[in-house]
């Protein structure tokens, strides 16, 4: 068994597979983060991938949990200034 | 306003949401998805971001308070005059062309250390620290200036975000001639 996390989300899938899509992604110029003896591969986003899109000036979309588990994303908020602050507690 | 903790779990940040009691969103962050969306490399950064979903100030680092004003040399009263000033209207953000100049675009490093980060926490959250940690080490040694891995990935480490291992880490970077933080020029 084998676990490919891509795009945030992890899927079990068999070895084979597994090394496959990470060949794959690393082969498509992705950045790929493996660990052959958990059996646990996870594909991120390139880096022109994320410049492109952060050269265009648009606010990349998210979507995250508050402390009740409710979800929040930017985009409800279009219509409003947004003061965009990352904090953390360390 | 929205602010996102970029912690190990609810409960890191738990207590400082309670504290403040906070009336606009108030999220976590524990995979860094934002750290990631837009190349953020410490804590605190800010953006500001207009009505039409445009960023018109790019990552910055800016502090409500002067809690810390003796370690940064950061003034809250500056950020918070500019921010009153746009969001009443009385001036305007950063000219395009400007904030394109201000942006920092992340590299290939930087995104295989955010990869190594993603996988090291996926495992941190599966019980699996010994493996994390040689992960997020790897993604520390690729991508050194940012703190969101190198300090921010310490509790999931066993080390104290605020101990000696932190401070020999910074003592060692800011001697080699690198800010910790890097405020915008205006």
């Amino acid at each position: 068994m084998f676990t490919i996390i891509d795009n945030g989300r992890a899927s079990p899938v068999d070895e084979r597979a597994g090394t496959d899509l990470a060949k794959r992604a690393e082969a498509a110029g992705r950045p790929v983060a493996i660990d052959p003896v958990e059996r646990v591969a996870y594909l991120g986003v390139t880096a022109s991938d994320r410049a492109r899109a952060l050269s265009s000036l648009e606010a990349p979309d998210f979507t995250l949990p508050d402390l009740d588990g409710r979800l929040h994303s930017l985009s409800q908020h279009r219509g409003r200034k947004v003061l965009l602050v990352a904090y953390a507690s360390w | 306003m929205i602010t996102v903790a970029l912690d190990r779990s609810d409960d890191d940040a738990r207590p400082w949401i309670e504290t403040a009691k906070p009336t606009h969103p108030s999220l976590i962050d524990t995979r860094h998805v934002l750290a990631d969306l837009y190349n953020i490399v410490n804590v605190p950064t800010i953006l500001w971001i207009d009505e039409v979903g445009r960023m018109v100030r790019p990552n910055d680092v800016a502090f409500g308070t002067d809690t810390f004003k003796h370690i940064t040399g950061l003034e809250a009263a500056r950020h918070l005059a500019a921010l009153r000033a746009w969001v009443r209207g009385e001036a305007p953000a950063l000219p395009e062309a400007r904030v394109r100049t201000l942006q920092s675009l992340p590299t290939e490093a930087d995104q295989q250390a955010r990869a190594e980060f993603g996988l090291g926490e996926w495992l941190s959250a599966n019980g699996r620290r010994e493996a994390a940690v040689r992960h997020f080490t790897r993604a520390g040694e690729l991508a050194p200036h940012d703190f969101t891995i190198r300090r921010g990935t310490m509790p999931m480490r066993g080390v104290d975000p605020m101990g000696p291992e932190f401070r020999a880490m910074l003592g060692e970077w800011v001697k080699a001639g690198n800010p910790y933080y890097r405020p915008l020029p205006e």
